[in-house]
């Protein structure tokens, strides 16, 4: 199974023989092994030189960067083997058409609101509020006719999850509401890291077919953003990440103390990050009875399992249905 | 006919909905799958004083070359009909240019080899193959149909995603 690299300290990551290592500021070397590596996750501040891209390129790694403060930058993709014309003309058409690009937004807000839903119930106490106030609304996200209209009616049902967030937290941790850029409390900064971290594992397994990560449903498509991946992330990002930090502050393995203020922002500290890494990597490592292949699958081959049924959807094959954990 | 490879041809005689996702450029072959691997291994290996990938056309070209004998290596026997249908393309390519040649089917593994002769019947084995082949690609995909080697198919995960229909909420 490859897995994912996180480099958290400074060095210089190279290229020896057919292999990486990685080089830390006080000179210790670690191997990596090239073939059972996925991406690489550069957190610190890195050296490389192209022969390490040419190496990345042939095992087609994909790296990806980010900044001092965790938040995502960029990332190298080698050239993809991957193309088929033939879907990323299909791919288009469907943002083209109004009702074909509305029926796969919503079908990823639904399942969004689906994981969602299922965050109240697994960690919430008995209290129905909530996600009875979620059902509710759930009529005005079905009947939405364009994507702003969804995008407000998927907003109001984010809110109440997140007015949820109070309750399903046990350990007092200080919760208002979501705040981005910059996080104003450890659970936000928890979140944030860990939707920079969803972003990056979608890129890479969508990079890993022929589908076009810059022609989205939801989001707008964009030059900046590879926006398929914010689209696929809102079915994941409930489902693993808030289903993670939930875990790791109910449980004490993340606490105050694994946090830092800087600038007026809170962000997760190095001993913070790698145990959020470690957990991380694990969830994505957790596998599931797939019922249609049936066998075991990862969480993160989840993903690209998404990314096949999309294919699907466009060439005319399947019609897509989102992924819904269903236990 | 333009643009059909080899293996396409071989794809046509198992399954039409592999032949169509190939062509359009969607392809598992390198994904990874164990039996693929082992194919390219053998066909590195196998053979290694005859001409390699020797082009026929552009778009075709065949595991191995011996004076007047086209080689194709193949990991099983168990698709011998695809196998000789391919076979019998090159030997038709050729024989569009005024070549005669003789096929060989290696299975190496099995210490097996199988000769293919082109006649009048093969040829037009494969004028019908590709007259479909190609009504295939101008249609819309084929839809899925089970079939024994799906299970070792490198387009199975492909063809097998998709959510169950029960349970939905």
């Amino acid at each position: 199974m490859n897995r994912d690299i996180f480099i958290l300290s400074n060095g210089r990551m190279k290229r020896k023989d057919n292999t990486l290592y990685f080089e830390d500021e006080k000179g210790e070397k670690r191997p990596i092994p090239v073939e059972q590596t996925n991406s690489i996750h550069f957190l610190g501040q890195v050296d490389f030189n192209t022969s390490l891209l040419h190496l990345l390129s042939q095992h087609q790694i994909c790296f990806h960067v980010y900044n001092y403060y965790g938040y995502y930058d960029g990332t190298f993709c080698p050239r993809n083997p991957k193309v088929s014309g033939f879907t990323v003309v299909q791919q288009s058409a469907h943002v083209l058409d109004p009702e074909k690009r509305m029926y796969l937004a919503k079908s990823f807000v639904l399942a969004g609101i689906h994981h969602m839903l299922r965050n109240i119930r697994r960690n919430g106490s008995n209290d129905t509020a909530y996600s009875d106030t979620i059902l509710s609304m759930l009529d005005r996200v079905e009947s939405a006719r364009t994507i702003p209209e969804l995008m407000g009616a998927e907003g109001h049902c984010r809110q109440v999850y997140y007015d949820a967030f109070g309750q399903l937290l046990k350990n007092g941790m200080e919760w208002h509401s979501r705040s981005k850029q910059p996080p104003k409390d450890p659970v936000n900064a928890l979140i944030s890291f860990g939707n920079s971290l969803m972003y990056t594992t979608i890129i890479s397994e969508i990079y890993k077919t022929v589908l076009d990560p810059t022609v989205s449903f939801l989001h707008e498509p964009s030059s900046r953003r590879f926006s398929l991946s914010l689209d696929i992330a809102e079915i994941f990002k409930p489902l693993i990440i808030d289903s993670l930090v939930f875990t790791l502050l109910n449980n004490r393995r993340i606490q105050e103390k694994h946090f830092e203020s800087k600038d007026g922002a809170v962000l997760l500290n190095s001993e913070g990050r790698k145990r959020f890494l470690a957990a991380f990597d694990e969830k994505m490592k957790t596998t599931i009875k797939h019922r249609k292949l049936n066998r075991q699958v990862s969480y993160r081959y989840l993903i690209r399992l998404e990314a096949y049924k999309l294919i699907k959807h466009f060439i005319g094959d399947e019609v897509y249905k989102p992924f819904k954990a269903w236990w | 006919m333009e643009n059909v490879r080899g293996v396409e041809v071989h794809y046509y005689a198992i399954c039409k909905r592999k032949l169509w996702l190939f062509h359009k450029g969607i392809r598992f072959e390198n994904d990874g799958h164990e039996r693929v691997i082992e194919g390219k291994i053998l066909h590195e290996h196998a053979y290694p004083k005859m001409d390699k990938d020797v082009e026929l056309e552009a778009f075709v070209r065949i595991d191995r070359q011996d004076g007047d004998v086209l080689r194709e290596i193949k990991l099983t026997s168990k698709m011998k009909k695809a196998d000789r249908l391919q076979m019998l393309y090159y030997l038709y390519i050729l024989k569009q240019k005024g070549i005669r040649k003789t096929g060989l089917l290696s299975y190496t593994k099995e210490k097996e080899t199988v000769e293919v002769h082109l006649d009048d019947d093969g040829e037009q084995e494969v004028r019908k193959a590709l007259a479909n082949i190609q009504t295939i690609l101008e249609g819309n995909i084929p839809p899925f149909q089970k079939l024994p080697y799906c299970s070792k198919c490198a387009y199975k995960d492909f063809c097998f995603s998709g959510e169950a229909d029960q349970d939905e909420s």
